[in-house]
């Protein structure tokens, strides 16, 4: 009996805008974080513009200003955060712990939804001209003195928030409730652990942040305001419930993108990750870790010595459970059969990039060194390198790995290969600059800049040409595939998992018979498909 | 959800509540950091302010909330025993006790104003100290916040109530679905249990 | 109505009403960290039997209790950090 495959399964637009199966859902959100991918890429086009010169001859200052927002505002809440959650991890967790579908799959669509009103907002900001206040909305700027739509982004951000929370709670239910006959916590994918961790934040941060938000808001439109200077209010107390959700947010943005990686280096190498118990307690680790450590944000702006010292040295603690990851991928690559495909090239590219990053974080988070680098391009590079080179990289090597699964469509190896390279030169090539540009003492936020730094800044941007158009290629390739690549077996790649024991793209149920699961994970070696031989290409 | 047992159904959906219940506790819980704020920085001033609130009248309204607890408790037992009448008898109490709240809270705003306590409404010279002005914005923000998931509490209460007079919600069978609505009033309860001493009893 | 599986709803109502009591009382006579340690003190062990008995929680098993414990915890996080700041300045 063939099943059809769930992009067959209804054709009509009410079949997708009212679907409940997580596998549209999530090609609804790989749409929508594309488009908001590509709103955030041109922002960061004309930031990167405007930087050539040493004047300001692009955009005014106020121009600049909101430019730069909304360049955080989309990449962090509107693809960054839902990157590799709401579309990898809606697509594969239920696959991967042999589920039908996640707990509540109309609270899935309704995710989608709210995402997608948050988002109609964010545009209604853009289209009426933006905010200046930086992704931050450091106050007593953003709830007192800028112009500009505050309100408006507030609420698209408070409004996304939702998305975030039900989200979140919809996989930690999914992970407890919903594994299959055998499908013990010791033998889930790292991937599913690292969703989950990442949903433990969902939950808990975010909420701090709708606060925020309202609270901002109600000092703009009532003047009920909690944070207002002449009144005695604290401006650092905005601070650190902002960033009581925004470090943790971070760890939204990378624990995912690690549980992606775990699963590529597993594949790449043919073996079992080394050291699974850590990688996987590693996940929570983070996750907890990560939500003493936000002061460091704070180290310069008036916080107490003695609380910025406890911050500093939790923010170094974090970089254990990281450094543990990045450790046992080396040692499961040790010795394996290991092969260049794309995916894995990206994952390699990923390890590279996410260390180089998490050493600069180090040195971030020592107080001595923050206080000369603090609000310098040094931090703009550190979480580029975590947030483009790391999480970007992961999320392409993703698509890559397991595009034949979604699509049913194998991809040319040669392009994405290719891909993988021009990635990882553009990328250095635009952020490495920029540790150099903040360690000489280039502030970050500034399009006006002394001329000796123009070089610096030039090579940054035409690095960013170099990445942008590199980051165009995967679109043309993937997208010429679902017409004319060709079609894909259940596991092309010879990879451990139950996602690659269904057929590619998978029925709409998932599994025929809910499958029975009797041995750990990463059990090499699998024979890949036959057809594979022939079209590796 | 068609392979999933009851029993099972009915521990997802508990756990899903769960959950959305912790985050209504962050989100209230960023209210309380300004309070330990504002008091930590302007102890004498905060103290000052709250005296001026009327806790008889926050007191009253936590006589309120508990009752209507209880009320929501016994609906949830009669549901769960299938007694159709006690169920919605105990969640349209637990509904009109929540409209008492709202009440007993518009009476208190509008003493607040006319004694030039609530800012907004409010100029801003009229407060004692700034401080004071500080602590009020606190105040008027959460429990604006808490007065908008009364209401919201309301509804669904009501709601439920309506729907199980009507027989279109059958009992024991969706017993759950009181009981979810229930965590929810609970919560709401909960919040009002540390908000109430946090604003009216510093002292 | 089975009257015995309503008592424990019932008493608890009548503990919730004597805690407030007080609570207030304890208003009306303490003051500066004594006062701030029974207000909340009080108001945990309200929210304590509320959690327990009426949300029932004694009834669920250890991973909802950990849920619901654990954002109160979370919230434990925030407030001791803000604490240490503003008390170290």
């Amino acid at each position: 009996m063939t099943e059809v495959s769930y992009l067959e399964h209804g054709h009509s637009l009410k079949s997708w805008l009212l679907t409940t199966d997580h596998k549209r859902i999530a090609i609804l959100y790989f749409l929508s974080i594309t488009f908001f991918f590509f709103v955030g890429g041109a922002a960061a086009a004309l930031i990167r513009i405007d930087l050539l010169t040493p004047e300001a001859d692009l955009m005014s200052n106020e121009g600049y200003n909101r430019a730069f927002t909304l360049h955080g505002v989309i990449m962090v809440w509107f693809f960054l955060i839902p990157s590799i959650p709401n579309t990898f991890g809606n697509f594969l967790v239920p696959l991967m712990i042999g589920a039908r579908d996640l707990a509540f799959p109309r609270l899935n669509l309704l995710s989608w939804y709210i995402y997608m009103l948050g988002g109609l907002f964010t545009l209604a900001v853009l289209v009426l001209g933006g905010v200046d206040t930086g992704w931050t909305f450091y106050t007593p700027l953003s709830s007192m003195f800028a112009n500009g739509n505050v309100i408006l982004a507030a609420t698209a951000i408070f409004v996304v928030g939702f998305s975030s929370i039900l989200t979140g709670l919809n996989f930690i239910v999914t992970v407890h409730r919903m594994r299959c006959p055998g499908m013990t916590w010791g033998r889930l994918p790292l991937f599913v652990w690292s969703i989950y961790a990442t949903s433990l934040i969902l939950v808990l941060a975010t909420p701090v942040l709708s606060i925020t938000l309202v609270l901002i808001a109600a000092e703009r439109l009532f003047g009920v305001g909690v944070f207002n200077p002449a009144l005695g209010g604290d401006p650092l107390l905005y601070q650190h419930l902002f960033w009581f959700y925004s470090h943790p947010a971070v760890y939204i943005m990378v624990l995912p993108a690690l549980g992606v990686i775990s699963e590529l280096v597993a594949a790449a190498a043919r073996k079992p990750v080394f050291g699974y118990r850590f990688v996987a307690g590693s996940s929570i680790a983070i996750a907890i870790i990560g939500f003493l450590v936000w002061g460091h944000h704070m180290f310069v702006a008036g916080q107490s010595m003695y609380a910025s010292a406890v911050f500093s040295f939790l923010s170094l603690a974090v970089a254990v459970p990281s450094g543990i990851k990045v450790y046992n991928w080396t040692a499961t690559l040790y010795k394996g059969h290991i092969a260049l495909d794309p995916p894995f090239l990206f994952a390699m590219s990923f390890i590279g990039l996410f260390v180089v990053g998490g050493m600069t974080g180090l040195i971030l988070a020592m107080l001595a060194v923050d206080v000369h680098v603090h609000d310098t391009y040094f931090v703009i590079a550190h979480f580029h390198y975590i947030m483009v080179g790391g999480t970007v990289s992961a999320y392409f090597g993703a698509l890559h790995y397991w595009w034949p699964k979604m699509m049913g469509r194998w991809l040319p190896l040669v392009w994405g290969r290719l891909s993988a390279i021009f990635i990882f030169l553009g990328f250095n090539l635009t952020f490495f600059p920029q540790f150099i540009l903040g360690y000489l003492g280039m502030p970050r936020r500034y399009h006006v800049y002394p001329a000796e730094f123009q070089t610096l800044h030039v090579l940054s941007s035409a690095g960013a040409s170099v990445l942008g158009l590199a980051y165009l290629l995967p679109f043309t390739y993937l997208l010429y595939s679902l017409r004319h690549g060709e079609k894909a077996p259940p596991n092309p790649w010879g990879a451990t998992g139950l996602e690659w024991t269904v057929p590619s793209p998978p029925p709409q149920h998932n599994f025929h018979e809910l499958p029975t699961v009797d041995g750990p994970p990463y059990q090499y070696p699998v024979e890949p498909d036959r057809e594979r031989e022939a079209i590796h290409g | 959800m068609a392979d999933v047992a009851p029993g099972r159904q009915r521990d997802t959906t508990l756990m899903g509540m769960y959950l959305f219940l912790a985050s209504e506790i962050m989100l209230f819980g960023g209210l309380f950091a300004v309070a330990l704020a504002l008091r930590l920085l302007h102890p004498q001033e905060v103290v000052a302010a709250s005296r001026r609130l009327h806790y008889g009248i926050g007191a009253a309204n936590t006589v309120v909330l508990l009752t209507s607890s209880l009320a929501v408790a016994l609906a949830v037992a009669a549901a769960e025993m299938g007694k159709v009448k006690g169920t919605a008898a105990g969640l349209l109490a637990a509904a009109g006790l929540g409209l008492g709240f709202l009440a007993l809270k518009a009476v208190e705003y509008g003493m607040e104003i006319r004694e030039q306590l609530l800012p907004a409404f409010t100029p801003a010279e009229a407060f004692e100290s700034p401080s004071a002005h500080l602590f009020m914005d606190l105040y008027l923000v959460a429990t604006t916040l808490h007065v908008v998931h009364v209401t919201v509490g309301v509804g669904l209460l009501a709601g439920l109530a309506w729907r199980v007079h009507r027989r279109s919600l059958t009992l024991p069978r969706s017993a759950m679905g009181v009981e979810v609505v229930g965590l929810y009033w609970h919560l709401v309860d909960v919040i009002w249990v540390f908000l109430y001493p946090v604003l009216y009893l510093v002292r | 109505m089975a009257y015995p599986r309503l008592w424990p709803l019932l008493a608890v109502w009548a503990a919730l009403l004597a805690l407030l009591g007080l609570t207030v009382g304890a208003s009306l006579v303490l003051t500066g960290t004594p006062s701030l340690v029974a207000s909340l003190g009080i108001a945990t062990a309200k929210a304590a039997l509320i959690a327990w008995v009426y949300m029932r929680l004694r009834r669920e098993g250890g991973l909802l209790r950990i849920m619901a414990l654990g954002a109160a915890f979370w919230l434990l996080i925030l407030l001791g950090y803000l604490a240490l700041d503003y008390l170290t300045r």
